[in-house]
């Protein structure tokens, strides 16, 4: 028991130090940015819009792993595929022809409409064809053996769109309405960062009443509580897993559209790196809680814009802005080390993890 | 008596759609453009046929093996169906690239492709030729079940390892040649493919051999146990060494490109092994394997290289217990913050550990001291009593010595009390700690000793390409080695080579297939996963396991049995 608690005190130590640590390099780049002063505030500001734009892709994104951990407990390995897929397919089918043939600068909020309506449904049929191969016959399997699934069927989808429509990056047309800026508050903000920041509410207040207000949306809520005690209840619970993969993944072929409207280009490995931060903004939320995962996606966006100009640049460091992702998964790493349950997550991670 | 009213027409529709949507989808990611016109046996069947037909055969199978034997007529015709109701999706695709530039949305819609699916007769024709083809298939297969069980077994081997032989006919005949010479070389191979007459022959003695094997009454492992247990010391010993003196002469046999094969499968049976130690042993699934390879790679280059970033200009020995150490010491390091994690989350912050390893190696903040993007360049070769080792024939022994210290260590780590603390902590975490387990210090050893294990491979990599760059550290190696613990079975030592074998060296020996190798993987994980989740080889405490079920049904039901007696 003494060599144990000796064991412990050696680990906190080790975790203290690396908390202080990183803590003090924050607060040391922060305060020499500060002093130095390098940027305008415009720019600032730039930083942070942009910041919240990408934050709103990665909380429509983390809403889906959420949504999955609350009913299943196990993280969607592939759900960054789902968001990929979507995209992919509206791209390659619907956008490259409609713009080819000027249809998209003729009526653009119709393209629009037919883009997303075509990445939403891909991303679902994805979504339920995965959960229904590779997760649905192991629910009872040992726990890493529905992680190895998911990790293969996110190799799978990543390939078999690199096989179908082509390994190159994809241009997305550009939107004529969307280019430009407007006036707002006193600065100038893009127009496509509006768009997208104004889909993510409107996305988030369709999930919130679908969840809350509709009857699928409690058979939802009863299955994350108990699926035993749901299934007592006349619940369909494999229905309604179903149907949680599938509005996650809704969600996630939405923040596709938003993704190629702001970056202008797809492919088929575009799924992997927004997929691990959302995951890790889920995290950063507490995972299971909706709202969390919209907050911390938010959080997660500001951090990566901002945080490389403010914490590393004045460490010196060259080409600061190649550490952008080493921010991210520092900060995954970093939450799940100190505070595993979020910053709105009740239940403790650990227990069920 | 059955009838074919009896036909169960929704699961042949259903199974017949299947197969017909998984052939046009291999048809258009270009798997079967790409090895459309490389014959197994020349003039008698190519690759593309045979992948093309494949999944009409599986499904085929898979429909009429539920068919009650006996029931020949009711077999053959939902065989027969079966097939014709694959080539309806193939026939449709036919149409519609006919009909639309199918090629400006999926690349790999070639005119070349179309060809091989409608025979070049056109579409009306050619999908007709192809109903008639998939349905021959599905009707063959069907007869297959006709013939008595003996018979099945051999028949299959004979088929797969004929075709098998045939697409290695580069290699085994360049081979071949060194030995026996042209003459006798061109009398087996025509071109790059088998000679029909020598497939026939080679059939005709897997078909052989495999029925004597069969019809014998113990399998050879059966006699083995059989034997006293004097005898069953001495026949384990004389296999061993058999084993060993065939592993010393193997570069001999193999010549220079078959060795270098070798020698990554070798690389990959050591970051197998170790891996092994931390999700098959320990049950800690580490995705960011990789960044200990790469740590590994990195000591041994910086340590013995002779370019600008060298430091300490050390030969391979004397770097190689640096390398390994300091693999083991980050594996020590990163595995105290994930001591708490379990499951999904420690694969996801491994994963992030492994990427933020990579792009460290990458950034600028590092290149004064490993290179960046440029990496780091003249790493020698290992020095043996003055001879460097630089034929891949020469540096396999080295290779051979770090796999046969591996397996060593793992089978020894596996029966040891920390072997046993680890599959304890693979079961059940809380009830390890309880039993008086030192969670800390268990979970620290496994992360240990698998990133030394890693570590090792990394300095074997090093110097055996002689120059390492960031982008050969990616992330589908730690998937890569993860895919081969599983297909072989996770906590099984022979398993991990097996898997290498066939996931490492048949992509080696099958470069087209390169592109083609991750969607694979993908699917092999899935498939495993689903179909045999203890893999190919399973260590005996796995497949009870993940079997529990069945066994304990067993068990109730031989017990309920003896009660009615």
């Amino acid at each position: 028991m003494r060599s144990r608690i000796k064991n412990l005190d050696y680990i906190t130590l080790f975790l203290w130090i690396v908390r202080t640590a990183i803590i003090a390099i924050v607060i040391w780049g922060t305060v020499a940015t500060i002093i130095k002063n390098p940027y305008s505030p415009t720019q600032w500001t730039d930083f942070l819009v942009f910041g919240v734009a990408q934050g709103s892709m990665y909380a429509l994104i983390a809403i889906g792993y959420t949504l999955v951990y609350g009913v299943l407990f196990m993280i969607n390995f592939a759900h960054g595929e789902f968001f990929m897929s979507g995209i992919m397919t509206a791209t390659v089918f619907v956008a490259a022809p409609m713009s080819a043939s000027g249809f998209l600068d003729r009526n653009p909020i119709l393209a629009i409409i037919a883009i997303s309506v075509l990445s939403i449904t891909v991303s679902v049929i994805v979504a339920i064809l995965t959960e229904r191969i590779a997760y649905k016959p192991l629910r009872k399997a040992p726990r890493l053996v529905p992680l190895i699934t998911a990790i293969g069927a996110s190799f799978f989808w990543q390939n078999f769109y690199r096989g179908m429509l082509g390994g190159e990056a994809k241009p997305f047309p550009q939107f004529e309405i969307l280019t430009g800026k407007v006036a707002f508050l006193g600065t100038e903000i893009l127009k496509v960062h509006i768009v997208v920041i104004i889909a993510t509410i409107v996305m988030l207040i369709g999930l919130n009443f679908f969840i809350m207000r509709t009857k699928t949306g409690k058979a939802i809520r009863a299955v994350a509580e108990d699926k035993d005690v749901a299934a007592l209840m006349g619940i369909d619970v494999d229905r309604t897993i179903s149907i949680t993969f599938a509005a996650g993944a809704a969600m996630a072929g939405v923040a596709g559209v938003l993704f190629a409207l702001v970056f202008r280009q797809v492919n088929f490995f575009m799924g992997f790196i927004p997929g691990i931060k959302a995951f890790t903004a889920a995290v950063l939320g507490g995972i299971g809680s909706i709202p969390g995962a919209a907050l911390g996606g938010l959080l997660l966006g500001m951090v990566e814009s901002v945080g490389p100009s403010l914490f590393l640049q004045s460490l010196g460091i060259p080409a600061f802005n190649q550490l952008k992702d080493v921010i991210a998964f520092t900060m995954l790493v970093l939450i799940l080390i100190f505070r595993p349950q979020g910053i709105l997550g009740e239940r403790l991670a650990e227990k069920k993890a | 008596m059955a009838t074919l009213r009896d036909l169960d027409l929704r699961k042949i529709l259903r199974m017949g759609l299947i197969a017909g949507a998984i052939t046009v989808i291999v048809g258009a990611i270009g798997l079967l453009e790409l090895f459309g016109e490389r014959a197994l046996v020349a003039d008698v069947i190519t690759m593309g046929q045979v992948i093309l037909y494949t999944p009409v055969l599986l499904i085929a199978y898979m429909t009429a093996k539920d068919i009650p034997s006996g029931q020949t007529a009711l077999s053959l015709v939902t065989g027969l169906l079966t097939g014709v109701v694959s080539s309806f999706p193939v026939a449709g695709f036919i149409f519609l690239a006919s009909a639309v530039n199918l090629r400006q949305f999926l690349p790999n819609v070639s005119p070349t492709l179309i060809s091989l699916l409608d025979f070049n007769a056109g579409p009306v024709i050619g999908s007709l030729i192809q109903v008639a083809a998939m349905g021959t298939v599905g009707l063959i297969t069907a007869g297959f079940f006709i013939l008595p069980e003996k018979h099945r077994k051999p028949l299959f081997n004979a088929i797969l390892w004929t075709l098998v032989i045939g697409l290695f006919s580069e290699i085994l005949s360049i081979r071949l040649r060194d030995f026996f010479g042209v003459a006798f070389t061109r009398l087996i191979f025509t071109g790059k493919a088998l000679n029909p007459l020598v497939a026939g022959i080679l059939f005709i003695l897997i078909d052989g051999i495999t029925y004597r094997m069969g019809r014998q009454k113990q399998t050879l492992s059966e006699r083995i146990a059989a034997m006293p247990p004097r005898q069953q010391k001495r026949y384990r010993l004389a296999s061993m060494i058999g084993i060993f003196v065939f592993l010393l002469i193997l570069p001999l046999l193999l010549g220079t490109y078959l060795s270098e094969v070798i020698n990554n499968i070798g690389i990959y049976v050591l970051m197998g092994l170790g891996l092994n130690i931390v999700v098959g042993f320990a049950g800690l699934l580490d995705l960011g394997y990789v960044a200990f390879f790469a740590i590994g790679a990195y000591s041994m280059a910086i340590l013995t290289t002779g370019g600008s970033l060298g430091i300490g200009n050390l030969t391979f020995w004397t770097a190689l217990p640096f390398s390994v150490l300091m693999a083991a010491t980050a594996g020590l390091i990163l595995g105290v913050p994930v001591l708490r994690m379990r499951g999904d989350y420690l694969a996801i912050v491994t994963l992030g550990f492994g990427e933020i390893i990579r792009i460290l190696a990458l950034s600028d903040l590092l290149k004064p001291y490993i290179g960046g993007a440029q990496g780091v360049l003249q790493i020698p070769k290992p020095p043996f009593f003055g001879t460097a080792l630089i034929q891949p024939g020469q540096f396999y022994y080295i290779v051979l010595a770090g796999c046969l210290l591996a397996w060593f260590v793992s089978s020894r780590l596996s029966d040891s009390r920390l072997g046993r603390q680890w599959m304890a902590l693979r079961e059940d975490e809380d009830v390890a700690e309880a039993m008086g387990i030192k969670l800390v210090a268990t979970k620290l050893l496994a992360f240990g000793f698998g990133a030394a294990f890693s570590g090792l491979a990394g300095a074997l990599f090093a110097s055996k390409l002689t120059s390492i760059f960031p982008h050969s550290f990616k992330l589908e190696i730690s998937i890569n080695v993860l895919s081969l613990i599983i297909i072989g079975g996770m906590g099984s030592l022979p398993g991990v080579v097996v898997g290498a074998f066939i996931l490492v060296g048949l992509p080696e020996l099958l470069r087209e297939f390169a592109e083609f190798r991750l969607l694979m993987y993908g699917a092999l994980l899935v498939v495993m996963m689903l179909a045999k989740p203890e893999g190919f080889i399973p260590s005996a405490i796995r497949r009870r396991e993940l079997h529990a079920d069945k066994e304990i049904e067993g068990e109730i039901q031989s017990k309920v049995a003896g009660l009615g007696e």
